[in-house]
């Protein structure tokens, strides 16, 4: 059963066996529009806990995601190049970014949970 | 004044409106020993014929291109444009239309951007181009910037037959974004060998074709030397009639193309505005700098063009943009567009054609001249003499005879007293069999 | 980076507006397609003679193949290119409220003046003496753009607006390396343009932000605690995108100056101050100007522009090349100089000269007197728009403004209309829309700059047809809007699928594989 912790830049991270898969919410995607592109990290690379993982892009506007923990990236979600939309009709399942390997799993206290996020974007208004 | 509809009422209604006495108590934010109490020390205002007056006489203290015999190139060339050309662009829809950021109102601007970039992309060998840029040289800069962010390296090989203001304009920005360029010395020959100087820290090689020297070389085996070692080839172009004669670029392998596209449909304006060209691969676009349209429908699903790709630009990525381009050359990008259109196929070979065709006759004469000498194997419609005497004097006594005869290549390199006596010399369709006899003769005289 | 987005295609439920004839157009607006889809190669719009026979120099590297271009006679291309022009909005057609855009009049003596054979039909690379009389011309404007700013040099080579905000500060990072003293930040408000934050960041700066205060005026205390040892320069707007006018700045020059940083400021506001104020009065050490804006030469469609850039003593030795000086009777044109400091060269030749010619037939019209009269008119006109909007939309900005008038969304809070439908909403009413969504600290934006050039009666129709909207908008109408525009060449166009898969050029169509 995999756990799910959110940043205040609007990511989230689902955790099983020391492995996170990342994307943005649903309330990032609604704010952003039309997804159109996104430029993801090469795996392999190595991330500091917020880092500058991957930039999302739409018509008219663009966004970082950052890294909500330290860690080598494993896998991209390529199918991402072809639709791109899919970050827009499914952000926290199949709109997921790319997946890390944790390398500081102690990292994740730092994050949310799910009530603190939603109380979090009530709160922004 | 003409230009200023107010009348006193009207400003003395507007003023009610908004409930002040004057004009001046709008201005009750600026400090007021800082806001002017009476006008500036300037001439008053004119009507059109005084102003009129006063410009003809500064423009009739130059001396025309088209006054006399004239070949000057080295980056910008005298070509005819058509009458219907000026007429069109001066018509109000397009000379004083906005940037289309609203495509429902603007999609005459936007379906000629788009018939644009086609005749770029199709004229040289590429697979797309943008909306333009400012001229030639900050293209190829931006070029040079692209191939540094595609590679993730930061050295770029200049060839020694780029024209120096070129080189210049990317030193300028080599110095100010961080990254290194490796010059070659002027190569008047066309000879020098740059793929030696490619290795695994070189982003791009940038060549000029034909070169400023006017030199004709073959890029593919420079292109294969480049992708070898993970580099791109960029392919500098300042006369954009060369491609109705030569290879494409792109059928040489080059990556990008950055040119100047001056040569149609626009005049040679001292030097501006022109209208920088830019020709990629589809993979890199989202590399490209500066404006580009797409085709899209709108929402009765009929065909339409847009601004698109725009997340690159500063207005949305701010300090992380590709670059700090706002704007295009629009207009004189439609200038070259009509041009295009009018020329066609047939039409843009056969001026190119011609314009070979002048340079060799104009070669051959000159090189007839004693003390002077053609020094190129292959040009298209420039190439360098060596002249007995510098060249800087001869073009001043041929300017004393109303000739205009080409560029002393000291005033491209100054700090290179051994090409003195080189003269860059550029032959067009504009340049009749009489125009050429009398340069060949003023030329003997003054040697 | 701006990072709130919004919609950017139509509506799922647009609903078609009227019947469609057998062609698709409509009266004088004409569907028109590609120049691709009408040529055909045998054709040509132009008559050249046949190219006499020469042994060929190419070298053998002579083109095999079409190019694929399509040939039209000369009645095609015009017809071609006039039924495009008709689809275009154009100053010449309608009002601008264009806020940060100044879309004035542009004079038709410009073109006139712009096109004499002694200004278009000069070669950049001719000897000096025959072209003494361009170098008189820049030298002119030159003069009076020094005048009007107050300012001791100008370098007159960028090509644009943005083009001389990256001289500017190219000229500030090469005076602070010249004193040995290279720094790292750059300040800079966030309701600034885009161009000024990716101009400092391309140049290896950190940017970082200038605060605000309530009345959408820089904070100066705020600053202040900013300011430091390693700021090498603050990038300011004034009168700001918010369209008030900085009256700290003079105290703000001075704080700059006392860490040994410079003033950059964004010129793009200048026609609220040309001929009343001079920038150099207020301490700033570099302004652009853009030649397009405040001095009426043309937009053109998206460019060309120009953006000669002001400077300060600390600055003028590090202009870029060329520059023109005086030497007795004659006029020189500077481009190498190793005696002088300049930063390099911007731009191939010498800068924008049909511009220069345009810009400066428009100054010598005006005047000293007329100049100040431009800017009265525009700062009146914009006050007057304010004046009679802001009880039914929202200014989040009490006045006096300046030149323009900036509104917020929240007027439209509850009815389920956004800027974008509202601005759309305007198209149909014959007005090409205010700027939106800039600047970026003030939600759903509405810029308006009217400029100098629109008569009251223009702006008394603008005023009414804007307060019907409103008053529309406010009954919760949202379908009308959303459906806006009705009646333009083209509706509201899929933005979103233009970026997904871009089509960038024609290409011709997969001929079908031959039969067996």
């Amino acid at each position: 059963m995999a756990d799910i912790y959110y940043t205040e830049d609007h990511e989230w991270i689902s955790v099983e066996d020391g492995v996170g898969t990342v994307g943005i919410t649903d309330y990032a995607q609604s704010q952003l529009g039309d997804v159109v592109y996104v430029e993801l990290p090469d795996v392999g690379k190595e991330l500091a806990q917020k880092d500058e993982a991957a930039v999302v892009e739409s018509v008219k506007a663009a966004s970082d995601v950052y890294a909500p923990v330290s860690g080598e990236v494993v896998e991209v979600n390529e199918a991402l190049a072809d639709t791109p939309g899919t970050v827009n009709e499914s952000a926290s399942s199949d709109g997921w970014f790319y997946k890390i390997k944790l390398s500081e799993p102690s990292e994740l206290e730092d994050l949310m949970d799910e009530a603190a996020y939603q109380a979090f974007i009530e709160g922004l208004g | 004044m003409r230009y200023l509809p107010l009348t006193d009422d009207d400003r003395r209604a507007m003023l009610g409106a908004i409930g002040a006495g004057s004009v001046d108590e709008l201005f009750r934010d600026v400090p007021s020993d800082k806001l002017q109490s009476a006008p500036l020390d300037l001439p008053p205002f004119s009507g059109e014929l005084q102003v009129e007056r006063r410009l003809a006489k500064m423009a009739a203290r130059n001396m025309p291109a088209g006054a006399g015999p004239s070949f000057l190139g080295a980056g910008a060339y005298r070509h005819h444009v058509p009458a219907a050309v000026d007429h069109l662009i001066q018509r109000g829809e397009f000379l004083t239309s906005y940037t289309p950021y609203q495509p429902e109102i603007t999609q005459g601007t936007l379906q000629y951007l788009f018939e644009f970039q086609t005749q770029v992309a199709l004229a040289t060998g590429m697979e797309v181009a943008n909306a333009s840029m400012y001229d030639g040289a900050t293209s190829c800069a931006e070029a040079v910037m692209m191939a540094n962010r595609t590679t993730r390296r930061h050295r770029a090989v200049i060839s020694g037959g780029l024209h120096p203001h070129y080189r210049e304009v990317t030193e300028t920005l080599a110095r100010f974004i961080g990254f290194d360029l490796d010059c070659a010395g002027p190569d008047v020959k066309g000879e020098e060998d740059l793929a030696a100087r490619v290795d695994d820290r070189t982003s791009c090689v940038v060549v000029q074709y034909p070169d400023v020297f006017g030199n004709v070389r073959d890029w593919t085996a420079l292109a294969q030397a480049c992708h070898a070692k993970g580099a791109l080839l960029v392919v500098v172009v300042t006369e954009f009639v060369a491609l109705g004669a030569l290879k494409s670029p792109g059928e040489m392998g080059a990556d990008i193309v950055a040119a100047e596209g001056q040569s149609i449909g626009n005049a040679l304006n001292f030097g501006g505005p022109y209208v920088g060209l830019f020709a990629t691969r589809e993979k890199l676009i989202r590399q490209m700098p500066g404006r580009v349209c797409g085709e899209t429908v709108d929402a009765d699903g009929k065909r339409g063009f847009v601004l698109t790709l725009s997340t690159r630009e500063q207005h949305i990525r701010r300090e992380k943009a590709t670059s700090n381009i706002c704007t295009n050359s629009g207009l004189c990008a439609l200038a070259f567009t009509i041009h295009m259109s009018l020329l066609g196929e047939q039409g843009f070979t056969r001026m190119a054609a011609l314009n070979h065709a002048a340079a060799v006759q104009l070669a051959d004469r000159l090189d007839a001249v004693d003390g002077a000498e053609v020094l190129n194997a292959t040009f298209f419609n420039e190439f360098t003499v060596r002249l007995r005497k510098p060249a800087a004097e001869v073009v001043e006594a041929l300017a004393g005879k109303g000739i205009l005869g080409g560029v002393p290549a000291l005033r491209l390199y100054p700090d290179r007293p051994e090409m003195a006596n080189l003269l860059l010399v550029a032959a067009t369709e504009t340049n009749t069999p009489e125009d050429m006899d009398a340069f060949a003769t003023a030329l003997r005289e003054i040697l | 980076m701006l990072n709130e987005g919004r919609a950017t295609r139509p509506a799922a439920d647009t609903a078609p507006v009227e019947e469609e004839t057998l062609t698709g157009n409509r009266a004088l607006q004409l569907e028109e397609p590609l120049l691709f889809e009408m040529g055909e190669r045998d054709r040509s719009g132009v008559d050249l003679p046949e190219p006499p026979k020469v042994k060929s120099r190419l070298g053998g590297l002579e083109r095999r193949g079409a190019i694929g271009l399509p040939g039209l006679s000369e009645p095609q291309v015009i017809r071609h290119y006039t039924r495009l022009s008709q689809k275009n909005y154009a100053i010449d057609a309608g009002f601008y409220p264009l806020g940060s855009c100044t879309m004035k009049h542009n004079p038709r003596l410009n073109e006139k003046m712009a096109r004499l054979p002694g200004f278009s039909d000069i070669h950049p690379l001719q000897p000096e003496s025959t072209v003494q009389g361009a170098l008189e011309l820049i030298d002119t404007l030159a003069h009076w753009l020094k005048v009007l700013t107050g300012m001791p040099a100008v370098a007159m080579s960028p090509g644009a607006g943005a083009h001389g905000e990256l001289c500017g500060m190219m000229a500030i990072r090469a005076a602070l390396e010249d004193r040995k003293d290279p720094r790292k930040r750059v300040l800079v408000p966030s309701s600034a343009h885009g161009t000024n934050p990716a101009t400092a960041a391309a140049i290896g700066y950190t940017v970082d932000d200038i605060p605000e205060r309530e009345d959408g005026r820089v904070d100066l205390s705020a600053l202040e605690k900013k300011l430091g040892p390693d700021v090498a320069a603050i990038m300011l707007t004034n009168p700001n995108t918010c369209g008030v006018f900085e009256h700290d700045i003079v105290e703000i020059a001075k704080r700059v100056h006392e860490v040994g940083a410079f003033f950059y400021c964004d010129g793009a506001n200048f026609n609220a101050l040309v001929g009343r104020v001079r920038p150099g009065d207020l301490g700033i050490d570099a302004m652009h100007i853009n030649l397009h804006k405040t001095f009426s030469t043309p937009h053109g469609g998206g460019g060309p522009g120009s953006g000669p850039v002001v400077l300060s003593e600390a600055l003028a030795p590090f202009a870029p090349y060329p520059w023109v000086v005086t030497d007795g009777d004659t006029r020189r044109l500077i481009e190498h100089d190793r005696s002088a400091r300049p930063f390099g060269r911007m731009k191939g030749f010498h800068g924008q000269m049909g511009m220069f010619v345009r810009a400066l037939a428009y100054m010598m019209s005006h005047g000293g007197d007329g100049l100040r009269q431009v800017s009265g008119d525009a700062v009146l006109n914009a006050n007057y728009i304010m004046a009679r909007l802001k009880d039914v939309m929202s200014a989040p900005f009490p006045g006096p403004c300046m030149h323009e008038a900036l509104f917020d969304d929240s007027f439209l809070k509850g009815t389920g209309v956004t800027t974008l439908d509202f601005a759309k909403a305007l198209i149909d009413e014959g007005f090409h829309p205010m700027t939106m969504y800039f600047p970026l600290v003030v939600h759903g934006a509405m810029l308006i700059e009217p400029t100098e050039t629109e008569s009251k009666e223009s702006l008394d129709q603008f005023i009414e047809v804007m307060r019907a909207l409103v008053a529309r908008a406010k009954t919760g109408d949202k379908a009308f809007f959303q459906q806006a525009p009705r009646f333009s060449p083209r509706r509201r166009l899929d933005e979103t699928r233009a970026a997904r898969k871009p089509v960038l050029r024609w290409r011709p169509p997969a001929l079908p594989a031959a039969a067996e």
